[in-house]
This record gives C-alpha cells, structure tokens and sequence, in this order.
C-alpha cells in the first residue's frame, strides 16, 4: 500500500478532526485543489472520443512537449455537456479550474498558449469553478451562474467530469469512502437499512420501488449466501446516465456497491453492464484492482472481519434484461427472460439465493446519504420521492446532456432552462420521457413536476430518464413508430400479450406511415381495421404482459394518441405526413432548372410515375408516386427534392 | 489467434453461468461464433448444442458470421433516429445488400445497429472500425463507403 493510502484510509476513519497544516496540505494536492504543475483534463468518455477527444488529447501532449512544459494531462469523464464536447478544462496553480468547450485539435495550441499569458481565449470558454482558496479569473462566470448548471443540483453527478476517473486518491481525497468506513465500524446490517429507509430513497430505474424496503425482505430471508447486483444494463435507445456515472465517477458506484451489500449481509456483488459500454468496463475494472490493492475489497476489509468481492459481467444485450428476473436468469447462463412475481428475487433470486438488484444511480446515492445522513436527503426533493433525478437530454434541444435536478423539478426548468430550449426557429412539439416505456407528453402539460406520483396522476409513466426532445419539424407517429419497433425487436417472447401484441402494434404503425405498393387490395382495410384495433390491443397487452417491457411497451403509442390525435389521422387519412419525415408519405419533386433530362430516374421507377422526354426536364406523376425515393437516390444532379 | 480449445481452458469449472462469458470470450477472440465452437462449447458445458445455440440467438451481442474488414456501427438510439439514423440503415443496406449482423459476401464490410452510444449531440452516428462519423447524411454515407472501397482494392 502506497503512504498516500494509508494516508487516506486513515483520514476517512477519523471523524472530521482537526488536521494539522501538512495534513491539510497533502490533502489538498491528493484532491488536486492544490498543484504544482498545471492540470489539463480532457473528458475521454464516449461522447468526447466521438467529438474527437483523442486528436485533442494528442495534441495537448505534443504541445506540451514541443514547448518542454510540465504539465500534468488526466482523463475525465463527461460533465454532462455531450453536444459541446470536445470539453477540456485546465488549472493552473494557485488559480480555479476553467472548462473550454468544442475543443478541437487545432484549436488546443492557440487556447494553452492564451491561457498561460494569462489570456482567456472567448469563444470556447464554459465558466470556471468556484473555489474559496484559489484565485478567481476575473470576468469569467461561474459555472453555477451559467443557465445549465445553475438551475441543476449535482449531488450524484458532482464529481462527473471533474476528477480524474483512475484516481482513487483523488475521490478519497473529496471524503470518498468515508460513508462505507463509518458503515462498516458503526453500523449494523439493519442500521444501515433503516438508515436508507429513513431516507426515503427509492429506486431510480422506473419502478421507484423504496430501496430500505428492498434490503431490508432480503436481509431478513436467511441463506448461507446472498447477492447483490448492480443493474447497468443500460439500453434503453437514448438513455445514458448510467454511463456518465460510470465514465465520470467509478469509485462512487463501487462505494455505493460495497454499502448496499454490507446492509443486506452479502459479500458477493456483481456488475452486470452493457457489453458496449467499454469505456465503463475499462474505468470500473482499473477501480476495483485499486481497492483490492489498498485492502478496501476483498476479505476482512481493514480489520473489520466483513468480506466483499465485485466481479463485472457483461450484459450479452437484451433490452428485457434491464428486468431483475430476466437480469439474474441471464447471470445464471440462461436466456435472458423474466419471470412471475412473486416469488421476489430479495426472497429468491441469483441461485435461489435472496439478491438485490440496485440501480446505477440508486447505488451512486448511498455515499452520500450515509455520509451527510438521511435528513439531509429528505430535504433535496418533494416528500414523497426525495432525492434527485438524473435525465439524459436529446434530440432536437440546443445542449443535449446529463443533467441532474431536484426530483419534482417540472420539464419546462429542464427543457427550456437547462438545455435552451429548441433550436432556433422551431418549435416544441412533444417531449417523450423514459424511452420505449415512456410516454409523449405534450407541450401544453410541460409544468407538470417530474416525480414518480405526478406523472402518474396524468397518466404518465417516469421510465429510466432518458428525454427526448422533439420539435416540429419531427413525427410523432414515426417515433412512437420507432420505440414499438425496439420493443417488439426486444420482446424476449415468453408471454404472447407481450410477444405478439408488441408485433401487430409495429406492424400496423409500419402501415400508417408506408405507402403500399397498390391501395387496390385490402392494404387500406387492413390499414384502418388495425388503426381501430390500435387502442384495444395496447390496453390487452397492459394488462395481461408478464413484465414491464410489454405492460409499459404500449405507453408511446397511448399517450400520444391521446394528445397527437390529429397527426396519426393525417397520416391515416390524408395519407401524409406533416412533418415530412415519413420516408414513404414524402412527395416528391422535380426542380425543372437542375434537371438535364438525363432520364435515369424515369427508367428506374419502379411505378412508372415519371414522365418526359430525354434532354428536357422530367415530371413526376404524384397519383402514381409510392415515395419510394429511389429517384432521388438515383439523381446525379440533386434535382430531386421532397417536402 | 488463440483456439476454442484455448478459451475453454481459462473455464475450468463446468457451470451453466459460465456459458455466456464463454460465448463472449469466444465472440472477442474470433469476432463471430462459428459453429464448430458452438459444439465444442456445448461439449465442454454438457449442454446440447440446440441449447447453446438457442441462448447465443437470444442475445444480441453475439453474430454467426466473420465480422467483415471494415465494421460498420450505426447508432440507432432515439435522438440519432431523430436526426434519420434509420435513413443511413437503408442506405447502407441498400448499397451492400447487408441488414444488421450480417456481412458483405466478400467480406469486406458487416453493419451492427447499435441501440445507442451515447453522443446524442453528434446524432446520427456512424462508426467504421472504432472511427466515428458525426452528424453525416446519406449522401455521405455513400462516399465514406466508396473511400472504404477504394482503400481496399488498393491494398
């Protein structure tokens, strides 16, 4: 063990005593507060190596030594601002960390060379960290004044993009562990429940189930072994909060692990993540050898006489894992489907022995309940659901990103404050909340605070937190189209509600937003029997689904019929699509000015709808067209539009 | 490039959970699951090989056919579908005869439709062999395949 180590583990089993001034000081550069060399950090998650963090990376280092500078370049994960990724941040000694978004690789020598002339290059500046011992850059917002952050509360995600990911030092540094030690010493298995109980966490993956409630039915069933599993099997299209914890701060979720397996009496916990997620993999497997190489896993954690072992598991990739049945059938080699409830997987789960199954984030919670106690917590959000909720945000907003809010904090804060609004020019149509389970929610119903009873009073469902944002040049037939389409791909095809109710559903929205071939058969009957069946089935599939991915699978297509009537008529009746984003439903045009007459898209037609005569523009027949678009494709003049 | 025989070595213990890390090692190593592997997998695990091959079907990590030279991932999470993901599925499809899974009948390109990656400011994502294109249209597409092409006939 390294004397930092030591160092620390000694500090977080200490109740905050006085330090003496070296303390404090060694403290302070094992937490980067304090350094003696500047600090690059660049966010190295996956949505900074898509924006091209790795060319940004390099060309920091060849920088740096092109100018035989000492510098110190760490990895980071996200902040949450995915669309202005490349963000790097920089902290020179004595001064407060400023993060720079957009930074490209050409961009990186101009930045440093401004900055260390004391030069805050403009465009690309985010704001700087508030912090009392460093000095400040003068005329540079905080980042809690910019509107992002500063109507967010970041509690779980507080340290995500700030410290360095590989770094056990610097989040023991920031109190980290100090919640598992006073666990371990203090408590008892049932203190810490009733402890979380009190708290009133529930569980952040949907259900909302009170997490003490869950620990406490599997404590209380005895059995020579019991489990605990971390759900990571995060994939539901558009969601990656899970991802951001794990990329950003690995360490919190191994804290959170290792308390939630103390309090259920398990010393045996696993990580079953999406097999995608190869940057998490790489960050939680760094993590878990550095605390078994400091003794804070493995067994008799410092002298306590309590074991844990963490071992990962990939995810094979079924969305219905994301159930706890189908999670832990999936564990045991089988595939993946879930099973009736009861019995409970508390009571009889992984090896019919009693296992829990904690969310990500409801596991990131627990350092921090436990550390500041569970008044604290209660305190954070609306009595019956406190606590903070963190959503992903995309689609057509300005910034899309992880942001984390009070829970009960309404979508229009979240939508219009946080993340700016639509783009310019547009206007907000819909915004669909919880992926495939969720629901489309209306502009017109934006107020309503987002907690797992208010949404329910409205009909609405929370689902995981993934929100997408749509405007009006986006179809809501063809998302709810979409969502049904994974859902009935993901179906494990165990119950037949489910499996066979998820695949008419996708077949009949597939025929309202396609033109068939001819309208002479009975394709239109067919059409308008399914659009009348639509509501009937997805209230069968409700109630008679064995799990939540076909109890929930119908929510996109209710909630928008609901609200979004007049569109899926559009597209039934008149046969097209508002917002032209129906492939099929476009009509399609020739611009006579482009067009040379070159006849190649007339002779791939494959419904023989375009007319004229070689060397002069051709026209298209709209009463013949089926949208197919193979004419556009075929134009070597882009002469083909739609609108 | 290690043999099954090899990967089956670092399972010593024969338990059913030790099917899926199995088939993933296997998956890693080779990138698809051949079926002589699914034999000798279910051989090893005592475990019918109708079993072994119903499980790797149910999950969609894992692919029966060699990955081809240039893998293609597209993201298809909810905000890159917004941005016409679904679009670049069909051309891709269009232009290599290829759906999700499968591979170019000369090898050379296989598409994977990913449920989402993440980096929903940049959607529609595309990825070739770990590069990533962001925020590209169809007619992109077909030139990022064309230069795939080209760099392959010439070397």
């Amino acid at each position: 063990m390294l004397p930092d180590h030591e160092f620390l583990i000694k500090l977080a089993q200490t109740d905050d005593g006085d330090l003496s001034e070296k303390e404090k000081d060694r403290l302070a550069f094992l937490g980067r507060e304090r350094l003696d060399r500047p600090l690059v950090m660049v966010n190295s998650s996956t949505s900074g190596l898509v924006a091209g963090a790795r060319e940004t990376w390099e060309a920091i280092e060849n920088y740096a030594r092109e100018r035989s500078l000492e510098i110190e370049l760490r990895e980071t994960g996200s902040i949450g601002l995915i669309s202005e990724e490349p963000v790097i941040s920089v902290q020179i000694p004595g001064r407060t960390r400023v993060f720079f978004r957009k930074v490209t690789a050409e961009k990186v020598a101009v930045l440093l060379d401004d900055l260390f002339h004391d030069v805050i290059s403009d465009p690309l500046v985010i704001g700087q960290i508030r912090h009392e011992q460093q000095e400040s850059w003068s005329d540079l917002p905080y980042l809690d004044q910019i509107p992002f952050f500063s109507k967010q509360l970041r509690i779980v995600m507080g340290s995500c993009g700030i410290i360095d990911p590989f770094s056990l030092e610097e989040y023991m540094a920031r109190g980290g562990y100090r919640a598992f030690l006073r666990v371990i010493r203090y408590h008892t298995f049932r203190e810490v429940c009733e402890i979380v109980n009190e708290s009133g966490l529930r569980g952040r993956s949907g259900g909302g189930f009170p997490t003490g409630e869950k620990w406490k039915v599997a404590l209380d069933t005895p059995s020579d072994q019991k489990y605990l599993i971390c759900n990571a099997e995060e994939s539901d299209p558009g969601a990656f909060m899970d991802r951001t914890l794990m990329e950003g701060d690995p360490y919190r979720l191994l804290e959170g692990i290792s308390i939630a397996a103390y309090a259920i009496g398990s010393n045996r916990a696993y990580i079953y993540i999406r097999s995608e997620y190869n940057d998490s993999v790489r960050r939680i497997n760094h993590a878990i050898q550095q605390l078994r190489k400091v003794g804070l896993l493995g067994d008799n954690i410092l002298d306590s006489g309590y074991n844990l072992q963490i071992s990962l598991r990939k995810g094979p990739g079924a969305f219905v894992c994301g159930e706890e049945t189908a999670l832990i059938a999936s564990l045991e080699g089988r595939r993946g489907m879930p099973s009736s409830k009861p019995p409970y997987p508390a009571v009889t789960g992984y090896l019919n022995r009693p296992t829990v199954v904690n969310n990500v984030e409801t596991l990131c919670n627990l350092p921090g309940i436990i550390r500041d106690g569970p008044g604290w917590f209660r305190e954070l959000g609306p009595e019956d659901c406190p606590g903070t909720k963190i959503f992903s945000i995309s689609g057509r907003v300005r910034i899309t990103g992880v942001v984390e809010v009070p829970m009960g904090t309404n979508l229009n804060t979240i939508v219009n404050g946080i993340s700016g609004g639509v783009k310019k020019g547009r206007k907000l149509k819909a915004v669909h909340v919880g992926g495939p389970a969720g629901c489309m929610i209306p502009r017109k119903l934006l107020d309503i605070p987002v907690s797992y009873e208010d949404l329910k009073k409205e009909g609405f469902v929370m689902g995981s937190g993934g929100i997408v944002v749509m405007d009006d040049k986006s179809c809501v037939v063809d998302m709810v189209r979409f969502f049904t389409d994974y859902s009935d791909k993901q179906s494990c095809g165990k119950c037949i509600p489910c499996r066979e109710g998820t695949r008419r559903m996708a077949e009949i929205l597939e025929g309202i937003t396609r033109k068939p071939p001819d309208e002479e058969k009975d394709t239109s009957l067919e059409r308008f029997r399914g659009v009348m069946q639509l509501e009937n089935l997805a209230a069968v599939m409700k109630d008679t689904s064995l799990c939540g991915l076909g109890q929930n699978a119908a929510n996109p297509l209710l909630s928008s019929l609901k609200y979004f009537r007049q569109e899926y008529e559009e597209h039934i009746f008149d046969r097209r699509c508002p917002s032209n984003t129906c492939g099929e439903l476009r009509s399609w045009f020739i611009d006579s000015d482009l067009c040379t007459g070159c006849s190649i898209c007339a002779r791939r037609c494959p419904a023989d709808a375009i007319i004229g005569t070689p060397r002069h523009p051709y026209f298209i027949v709209q009463e013949k067209c089926t949208g197919c678009g193979i004419c556009y494709d075929v134009c070597k003049f882009t002469a083909v539009y739609y609108k | 490039m290690a043999c099954i025989d090899e990967i089956l070595g670092r399972f010593p213990q024969i338990k059913r959970n030790a099917l899926i890390p199995l088939l993933q090692a296997v998956q890693d190593e080779f990138g698809y699951i051949s079926e002589e592997s699914i034999e000798k997998i279910g051989a090893h695990l005592s475990l019918p090989t109708s079993k072994v091959y119903g499980l790797a079907t149910f999950y969609n990590q894992f692919t029966f056919s060699p990955r081809g030279v240039y893998h293609i991932t597209i993201c298809n999470g909810s905000s890159c579908h917004l941005e016409g993901s679904g679009e670049l599925v069909k051309e891709i499809g269009k232009l290599l005869e290829i759906g999700d899974g499968e591979t170019t009948r000369d090898g050379l390109f296989s598409l994977e439709v990913q449920s989402c990656i993440g980096a929903c400011g940049a959607a529609p994502v595309m990825a070739v062999n770990g590069t990533y294109y962001a925020g590209i249209t169809v007619r992109e597409v077909r030139e990022i395949i064309k230069n795939y092409r080209e760099d392959a006939s010439r070397s």
